[in-house]
């Protein structure tokens, strides 16, 4: 079993949901995004989803797209990112790496997957890749062990789901609302609905993303969902913050708080 | 003749909207239902006698085609081939575009859908949406990037004339690319109740080949026009390449005849061995941009780099997935077109046959006056091109003067 795979396990032996925390690498800096990414860690985030810059990143809100722009004006490289996913999973948190398809496919699909895992990396949160278009990538996470999340959603029918998941390793995503990345002062009702949906044709996992900014919500996402997937709350403590302690401070305080949520689940 | 004629069955795509290797679905799972829904209502559509006599209604009485070809002898003479205008220029609205936004109006309303959103460039295809959004009573939203709407304020003053919102995206390079990137994110969030209008033959299945289908009537007309005005059909085809529709429409009849040679000119900017153009099959690589597998303008990390090119409806970093197809199966050729030459075959045009073209439609001119002299080497006589004129210029009417340095200081 992955890394994921174990984590899931241990927070439902727990009776709580995992913490997925995001961050775009390279933001604000590579150095700054693993001090980010080892702060979140530190403050009681489970998994951290590092997100791989993109010039059109067309599922992701401003937020997102802000510190995205920031990375890839600093200079980011494909290559960095992997430099800074092994340098987080050396906290022994498991990292999986959210990325939009083309940066893959210009890196080499194959070439890709064997320096991910040899970072230590647990696999890819593909948003714009469906399994319909992801022969290439099929073979090689299979090739090395890497784990596979596929997005779901509230419009997917069912026979999708079905066959959505059956691609999946690792967990599934379910994207909560229809609608790009940031947060928001209300979840979805359709989430809960989604998830009840997957439940019906998977064991696997299912982290609920898209949305969730507070511990309470944290909490309630946490009371239906294995995973609670938190992006744009956490780049916008680092954004909005007078200088890089300050930013870390925040994130800190907001990861923790988060962290505590996902320890009540509303039922 | 109909320009509704469907596509020859058994050609590309396949059913998952693959073009050999181009193509495809690199979408959100959250589009994939609406991109469902939309294929089957195209097909029920194209398969249906009332849609297509509907849309034929609608492109002859309300469009005004079949647009005339128009041999112009006087430009003819200056570049040493006999040149076939497709007058899409004097469509409503002044460019090939109001068939494909006709057309998924039409659809738009068969789904039961009450909105449509756009991206434009040049503000062509969001006047056209405007204009179809205003015959159907449907709400409209416009994307266009900001500097766009600087470049093209005329083009947003019309489109609120029509009723439609424009919204300047303010993202990225804030062109064409990131207006994409702003009306696929409104379409994810507001999929059940709205159409994304898409205005090129570009984007996830179904959009290649349905905006292809409904503006091939392009090329079905103007094939039959030249064998009707000279016995024969044209040896070659030209037409501008951006996203690729015009380009798309014209050559698609022409495809299986193989004596007739088919032209794509891209936008070469300030030329293609700089880091300023718009030629993404001349100039780029293979990748993976808004929703299909294609010719892209990337570096090597695979970020998409910005593109350049005086014609705000090239300014594109990708082309649809077809074009990518054509070119690699050696069907038809893309060549690039710099901004001087393509502004150089406008003033042409200006002067010899008193038709002022949209700067895009000038690169297709400048292509066939670069291919004459080869072309008439070759056949051993002049020879018989036919050029998309796929738009008008009254838009382009302030940027060519600033080139041309012929405003008066006050304006």
């Amino acid at each position: 079993m992955s890394r994921i795979g174990v984590a899931f396990d241990k927070a439902r032996a727990d009776g709580r949901a995992v913490l997925v925390g995001c961050m775009p690498a390279g933001f604000p800096t590579v150095e700054g995004s693993i001090a980010a990414m080892k702060a979140m860690v530190s403050a009681g985030v489970d998994v951290i989803e590092v997100e791989i810059p993109y010039s059109d990143p067309v599922m992701d809100g401003p937020v997102i797209q802000k510190a995205s722009d920031i990375a890839l004006a600093g200079g980011v490289r494909t290559a960095d990112t992997l430099r800074i996913i092994e340098a987080v999973a050396a906290t022994g948190a498991p990292v999986v790496t959210m990325t939009y398809w083309n940066p893959i496919e210009q890196y080499g699909v194959d070439a890709f997957a064997r320096d991910l895992a040899a970072a230590g990396g647990t696999g890819l949160i593909t948003p714009d890749l469906i399994p319909d278009e992801a022969d290439e990538w099929l073979a090689a996470s299979d090739a090395h062990g890497l784990d596979r999340t596929f997005l779901v959603s509230p419009s997917s029918t069912d026979a999708r789901l079905r066959m959505t998941v059956e691609h999946c390793r690792g967990f599934v995503y379910a994207t909560a609302i229809m609608g790009v990345t940031g947060a928001r002062s209300q979840t979805s009702e359709a989430a809960p609905i989604l998830v009840s949906r997957l439940r019906e044709v998977t064991d696997l996992p299912v982290g609920v993303g898209l949305g969730v900014g507070t511990g309470a919500q944290a909490g309630t996402v946490a009371g239906y969902a294995d995973g609670v997937i938190v992006g744009s709350a956490l780049i916008r403590c680092l954004l909005d913050a007078p200088d890089p302690a300050a930013g870390l401070t925040a994130l800190r305080a907001l990861s923790a708080e988060l962290a505590e949520g996902v320890r009540h689940p509303q039922r | 003749m109909s320009a509704t004629e469907p596509a020859p069955a058994g050609q590309l795509p396949d059913a998952a909207g693959h073009f050999g290797r181009f193509g495809g679905r690199f979408v959100p799972e959250a589009l994939v239902a609406a991109l469902d829904e939309l294929d089957a209502a195209y097909r029920k559509a194209m398969s249906d006698e009332s849609f297509r006599a509907e849309f034929d209604a609608l492109l002859r009485d309300y469009a005004g085609t079949p647009s005339r070809l128009y041999p112009a002898h006087r430009f003819s003479a200056k570049i040493g081939a006999q040149v076939l205008l497709k007058r899409e220029d004097l469509n409503h609205t002044g460019a090939h575009k109001v068939r494909n936004v006709l057309g998924q109006a039409l659809l738009t309303k068969r789904m039961g859908k009450r909105r449509v959103i756009a991206e434009t460039g040049a503000g062509q295809h969001g006047v056209a949406t405007a204009t179809a959004a205003a015959l159907f009573d449907l709400e409209c939203v416009v994307y266009m990037g900001e500097v766009d709407t600087q470049r093209q304020a005329l083009n947003v003053a019309r489109m609120r004339m029509l009723g439609a919102t424009v919204v300047p995206v303010t993202t990225g390079s804030r062109t064409l690319k990131d207006a994409m990137n702003e009306a696929m994110r409104d379409w994810v969030a507001n999929v059940d109740e709205t159409h994304y209008l898409i205005g090129t033959a570009a984007g996830p299945h179904p959009f290649p080949e349905l905006v292809r289908d409904f503006v091939r009537g392009i090329g079905v007309e103007a094939r039959a026009q030249c064998l009707e005005a000279t016995g024969a059909l044209p040896d070659a085809v030209a037409a501008c390449v951006g996203g690729g529709s015009n380009a798309l429409g014209i050559f698609h009849a022409f495809v299986p005849d193989e004596g007739v040679r088919l032209y794509g000119f891209e936008a070469g900017g300030e030329g293609v061995d700089t880091d300023r153009h718009a030629a993404s099959i001349t100039g780029g690589t293979s990748g993976v941009l808004h929703g299909a597998r294609t010719y892209v303008l990337q570096d090597a990390d695979g970020q998409t780099v910005e593109s350049h090119s005086i014609s705000a409806g090239l300014d594109y970093p990708g082309v649809g997935p077809e074009h990518a197809w054509l070119h690699d199966s050696g069907r038809a050729n893309y060549l690039p077109v710099t901004d001087a030459e393509a502004m150089a075959a406008f003033e042409l045009l200006c002067r010899t046959e008193g038709i002022i073209p949209a700067i895009e439609s000038a690169h297709a001119l400048a292509g066939a006056r670069k291919i004459a002299p080869g072309l008439a080497a070759e056949l051993g006589r002049e020879p018989v091109i036919l050029v998309n004129l796929s738009g008008r210029g009254d838009k382009d009417v302030h940027t060519a003067g600033e080139y041309f340095g012929i405003l008066d200081k006050e304006q």
